[in-house]
């Protein structure tokens, strides 16, 4: 029986110690290429967060009342992929609506989510793991966190190298690797602190 | 576990899912209808020359294009050619970041935006160049295909009846061929009118087949006789200056044909003989050559056209009496010899990228102003 980890615990735990991005490396691609530029990696962040915590809510709805009822569970992949797709199209329209100043910062960067790693990573988390929905919420949301987290840090030294000595041959992504990998390692140096399942 | 349960159980899984993606699908579709429903709105262009109604929630590229405005695009509205801006007067909101990398400052400032981008939400007011509304979308008919070289193709569509189809000579059309092979949808190419503008019914192209090219390919293999094709025209900013300096005109392969048309224009209105024009045309055999029996005969019948063909790579067995060379060295050959130097001259050039440049070069070392010097690039 494993021991339950309390919400709180869990969003702490996955905004430092098992970084979704720094400690399981997932939403690399995003991550790299927004990162040049401090505006949109915040932007991208946001959206990130919001749309992990909307569709992995969703998700563990969909699994516990559809999927698990009917016994479909082998299904799972297919049904989060189109969950997570209608929810990001669902939500830039809305946003569009709403709030052009938020669809400026946050809406463009809403069809570049739908095939984020890091989204479908947290919602197969939450299935193997069988967290239950407060748990799930609060494990969405600190992956957002830590993801928004690890962006701007990104974003940050990014923009300190441009003002910097980088030898010619490192400059773009060679020394933007390097330093993810330097991030890496002092990210798992936190990993085992905390059981997250 | 017989055989029939399996596949019921299969049938019903497939069956939730398709039920759960089909709500998922319709909820996506009733959101679009509430939320992107902007209603009527109304789109103001320069000062209420045109005034339209349109229902909102398209890009204002299309909306306009389905109301007979074509705004130039080369991309078909993905964003990525940068061409179809224009001035958007009334406030739409920032600039998009898809925007940012195509406009100047000054232009951002001047509230250009791109048309494929913008959303309309509201009632807008727009400023738009005035020839824009004279583009039109012809549905056009190939009524006939001429090969002029091995690669060169003459291709003359007919304009549907009572078009009256306002252009200049040196002006382009988009010619659209229908999608065939990999290509899921038609591809359209900017191809500059050989026909002149008094030639009323049809309109004429030179095209080359350019190895790999979609269109150029569909024309060479597949383009027939009767068949129809979209021209989506006039565009362009390549036109004869009204002054009287002397034209150096220089060309190469189908850059023939915004030349055709600018002599034919001034045939036809009387004015071909008013200020000298020199015509370089290079090539690089005598199966690159045509033509040459009417431009001769221009040569022959207007003292103040000159003809100057030049051939790059004659063959050994080839009669060709002409200047052999690039047509850059012939061109400074005879602008240090034969044109007078004190003329006031202006450059008309249509080729290669590659042949503008160096054309460019040559006439800047003869003296002639790089603002004199107009050009149509292929692309």
């Amino acid at each position: 029986m494993t021991p339950v980890i309390d919400p709180l615990t869990l969003l702490f735990a996955s905004i430092f110690t098992s970084n979704i991005l720094l400690a399981n490396f997932l939403g690399m691609c995003s991550f790299i290429a927004i990162s040049k530029d401090m505006n949109s990696s915040n932007g991208l962040g946001i959206a990130v967060t919001v749309v992990l915590a909307i569709t992995v809510a969703l998700s563990w709805v969909v699994l516990e009342y559809l999927l698990i009822p009917t016994g479909l569970e082998y299904l799972s992949f297919i049904v989060f992929i189109i969950v997570i797709a209608a929810v990001v199209q669902v939500l830039e329209m809305v946003i569009e609506r709403v709030s052009p100043a938020l669809y400026l910062t946050l809406g463009i960067f809403l069809p570049l989510i739908t095939v984020n790693c890091a989204i479908m990573g947290a919602v197969l988390f939450m299935q193997i793991r069988h967290y239950d929905f407060w748990q799930s919420l609060s494990f969405a949301i600190g992956s957002g966190l830590g993801w928004w987290m690890a962006i701007m840090m990104l974003a940050a030294m990014r923009k300190r190298y441009e003002k910097s000595n980088v030898p010619a041959g490192l400059q773009g992504p060679g020394i933007t690797f390097i330093t993810i990998g330097f991030m890496a390692m002092a990210f798992v140096g936190f990993s085992g602190m905390v059981r997250v399942q | 576990m017989d055989i029939g349960f399996i596949l019921t159980s299969a049938v019903v899984a497939a069956l939730i899912v398709a039920v759960f993606t089909a709500v998922l699908g319709l909820l996506i579709a009733f959101t679009d209808k509430i939320v992107n429903n902007y209603g009527e709105v109304t789109i103001d262009i320069n000062e209420g020359k045109r005034v339209l109604k349109v229902n909102g929630g398209s890009k204002l590229l299309s909306t306009l294009a389905a109301e007979g405005i074509f705004i130039p695009s080369a991309c078909g509205g993905r964003g990525s050619c940068g061409a179809c801006k224009c001035q958007v007067i009334s406030d739409v909101g920032p600039h998009l970041p898809t925007e940012i990398p195509y406009l100047t400052e000054k232009e951002q400032l001047d509230n250009v935006r791109l048309s494929c981008q913008v959303k309309v939400k509201t009632d807008l007011k727009l400023h738009i160049p005035e020839e824009l509304f004279n583009i039109k979308k012809l549905d056009c008919i190939v009524e006939r295909i001429v090969p002029l070289t091995y690669d060169i193709k003459e291709v003359t569509v007919r304009m549907p009846a009572g078009t009256d189809l306002h252009y200049v000579a040196g002006n382009y059309g988009q010619f659209e061929v229908p999608s065939y092979g990999d290509m899921k949808e038609p591809t359209a190419r900017a191809y500059s009118f050989s026909s002149h503008p008094q030639q009323k019914e049809t309109l004429e192209f030179l095209i080359r087949l350019v190895p790999g090219g979609v269109v150029t390919t569909y024309v060479h293999s597949f383009l027939k006789v009767g068949q129809k094709i979209n021209v989506v025209a006039p565009v362009g900013d390549f036109y004869v200056h009204d002054n009287s300096a002397t034209m150096i005109c220089v060309a190469g392969g189908s850059g023939m044909a915004p030349m055709k048309s600018i002599f034919n224009e001034r045939i036809a209105n009387g004015t071909f003989n008013d200020r000298p024009i020199w015509y370089f045309f290079g090539a690089r055999t005598t199966k690159d050559m045509f033509y040459l029996d009417w431009l001769w005969e221009l040569d022959a019948n207007y003292p103040n056209f000159h003809f100057v063909p030049a051939l790059s790579e004659p063959g050994p067995d080839e009669d060709w009496k002409g200047p052999v060379g690039l047509i850059t060295v012939v061109l400074d050959d005879y602008m240090q010899t034969k044109i007078p130097l004190a003329e006031e001259k202006e450059g008309y050039l249509c080729g290669s990228p590659g042949m503008l440049d160096a054309c460019m070069v040559v006439m800047k070392k003869n003296k002639m102003p790089e603002e004199r010097i107009y050009f149509d690039k292929f692309a």
